[in-house]
């Protein structure tokens, strides 16, 4: 189950952290550091059903407005 | 002897068919002399050996395939090349590897061992132009009196009705008819059989392009698959390299959706790229190259009345795991037994269906596959590259991200785990020899392999002193002793998790249809019954 209750014991000093993080960053070099975070903390966590609900939580409210580069194939 | 399979020229000669009053007919033709018709071909002339059928194969071309296609060759496909007469050639003629090795920039950050056990009689791989897999497998093809091969014909048509599927051939004589029973249709990914029956196959392209270049040089690289993201050479781009027979080298390098598809053909264009690899005074010449865009799709069913079909015509994939033509020869093996029964009428026409059902279902287990790779490969969109890219950083010094490095997972034969042709098991058993589930191979006493003594019919493979008789059946079964002294060390009851009594048994493609701790016949008959299509729901 995805623990959605608080879990951080000091929670104003983290998301300090979380911004500094970021701090003097492109877009571009903030998408990586946070691709890297995600990942590291996905391993960590291991549980794919915690990680798939978190997955849907993320996602929720978020109507698609760009769109893969894909193209159908037919033949 | 070596023979240049590329240059061999087959001639057309007319048959007796094209001045027959009526058309004449087959009990069933193989349309396309590639891979997987061929082995097609040579699976169906075995099997319907003695029945007085015989197969006809018809290809429009007059030569093998040419140019920069398959290389990588799977242990399963040699296994099966095998059955069909023709592995030993292929192993000795190819380069064989197992490990592959991923970089990231400079950097080693990944590799892989596709076989790290002993006791298989085939390696994980062999590299191997196609144009001489094709050549063997027409060696043996022609060597087989129940092959007839008709090249330069072309299907132009397809009538499929209830009795039988009429066919209009072309040839430079002009055009004549005949009427198969059945039809395997094998005529690679523009199938015109596919086309000329209102069918399709569908799926996604991926916008990317890659150069295939075939270079002859020598060099020091070891056989092993080399991949490179983003290397100082090719930039932001990724190069693959494999080694092949007579010191040519597979060199792919990915060019991106807005490379120009023929410019980047220009050798003007190619040397420089080979170039910046290999060094600037690398001595080597062009065999061969190509651009391709890459898609994976497949058709719906690949089994429609009395015509089915195989290989590219009913599935495509990236090459990123080679599983085009490896996958292709697994649907060969796969139909010809089943036909073949119901052709001798030792099996309901029912049977063809679980064609359907097991290829259909490792198709999708191979476009899934090739699917994530292309996806790592050509990242789709800015997130894609994003995730892509933290892997491969990550890859460098955290164990877990290595595991994420997708370069290609390389061609396993499917597991018919959900096959109608199953019967579940009873007992308890460990280990991957679950029904459906191809046969491991295992060294036997005196140099010998379990494989070669499994396949062509059904088998029991029995483990224990005392074997026990068959029971009469149609189709009959073949029983395989391996007594502890055959099993010297021990591996063949290690990978079927066997212990004295243990029986499986085996299909005539070397998949586990079922298994027992102890032989008993009855059981052994309704197993057989459902493996042929005669299962008890139907009954
Ligand atoms: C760059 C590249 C690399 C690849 N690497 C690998 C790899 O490493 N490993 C792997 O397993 N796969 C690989 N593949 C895929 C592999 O080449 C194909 O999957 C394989 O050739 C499919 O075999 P096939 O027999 O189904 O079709 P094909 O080889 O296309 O053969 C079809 C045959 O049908 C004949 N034909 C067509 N129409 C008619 C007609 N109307 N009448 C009569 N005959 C007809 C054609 O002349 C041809 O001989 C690669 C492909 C590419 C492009």
């Amino acid at each position: 189950m995805l623990n959605t209750e608080p879990n951080i014991a000091a929670p104003d000093d983290f998301y300090e952290a979380l911004l500094a993080l970021h701090q003097d960053l492109s877009p571009e070099q903030g998408r990586q550091v946070d691709a890297r975070l995600i990942l590291l903390l996905c391993n960590h966590i291991g549980d794919p059903a915690v990680l798939r609900q978190a997955m849907a939580r993320a996602r929720e409210g978020i109507v698609p407005a760009g769109h893969d580069a894909t193209l159908a194939a037919r033949a | 002897m070596h023979v240049d399979y590329r240059s061999l020229r087959f001639e057309y000669r007319r048959s007796p068919d094209q001045s027959a009053p009526q058309a004449a007919r087959h009990a069933v033709v193989v349309v396309g002399a590639g891979p997987v018709g061929l082995a097609t071909a040579i699976d169906l002339a075995q099997a319907l050996e003695g029945s007085g059928r015989r197969v006809l194969l018809l290809d429009d071309d007059a030569s093998l395939s040419n140019g920069s296609r398959a290389i990588c060759f799977a242990k399963r496909t040699l296994e099966i090349f095998d059955r069909l007469g023709c592995g030993d050639a292929m192993v000795e003629k190819g380069v064989t590897w197992s490990r592959g090795r991923v970089f990231h920039r400079e950097d080693p950050v990944y590799s892989f061992d596709l076989l790290p056990e002993s006791g298989h009689r085939r390696p994980a791989f062999v590299n191997l132009q196609q144009y001489y897999v094709e050549g063997f497998l027409l060696d043996r093809a022609r060597a087989m009196p129940g092959i007839e091969i008709r090249w330069g014909n072309k299907v132009a048509a397809v009538e499929p009705s209830e009795d039988g599927v009429g066919l209009t051939v072309e040839t430079p004589d002009g055009a004549y008819r005949i009427v198969a029973d059945y039809l395997v249709a094998a005529d690679g990914a523009r199938s015109p059989i596919r086309r000329a029956l209102g069918l399709e196959s569908k799926g996604r392209t991926f916008r990317d392009r890659f150069l295939i270049a075939d270079v002859r040089m020598k060099a020091d690289f070891p056989a092993e698959r080399w991949f490179w993201f983003d290397p100082p050479f090719h930039p932001n781009q990724s190069v693959l390299l494999h080694s092949q027979p007579d010191g040519v080298w597979r060199i792919d390098f990915q060019l991106g959706w807005d490379a120009d598809p023929v410019a980047e053909r220009d050798p003007v264009r190619v040397i420089p790229r080979v170039r910046a690899l290999l060094g600037k005074d690398a001595d080597f010449e062009l065999e061969w190259v190509s651009v391709y865009t890459f898609s994976c799709l497949r058709m719906e069913r690949f089994r429609h009345g009395r015509v089915v079909f195989a290989g590219d015509a009913a599935h495509g994939v990236s090459p990123f795991g080679a599983r085009g033509a490896n996958s292709g020869v697994q649907d060969a093996e796969n139909i010809a037994w089943k036909l073949a029964l119901v052709l001798r009428g030792a099996a309901p026409d029912a049977l063809l269906d679980s064609y359907d059902a097991e290829r259909v279902a490792a198709a999708d287990e191979n476009i899934l596959n090739s699917t994530r790779s292309t996806d790592f490969i050509t990242p789709k969109s800015e997130a894609s590259r994003a995730f892509r890219d933290a892997v491969l950083d990550l890859a460098r010094d955290c164990a877990f991200a290595r595991r994420l490095v997708n370069s290609g997972r390389l061609s396993l034969p499917s597991t018919y785990a959900a096959s109608p042709l199953n019967t579940p098991d009873d007992e308890v058993f460990e280990g991957p020899m679950v029904p459906g589930a191809p046969a491991l191979d295992a060294p036997l006493a005196g140099g010998d392999w379990l494989l070669r003594h499994l396949g062509g019919g059904f088998v029991l493979l029995h483990f224990g002193e005392a074997a026990p008789a068959p029971p009469a059946t149609v189709p009959p079964l073949r029983v395989l002793a391996v007594t502890a002294a055959a099993d010297a060390e021990g591996l063949a009851a290690r990978r079927y998790d066997a212990r004295p009594g243990t029986t499986y048994l085996i299909r005539p493609d070397q998949h586990v249809c079922a298994r027992w701790r102890r032989f008993d016949p009855e059981a052994v008959r309704a197993a057989l019954d459902r493996a042929t299509g005669r299962g008890v729901e139907g009954a």
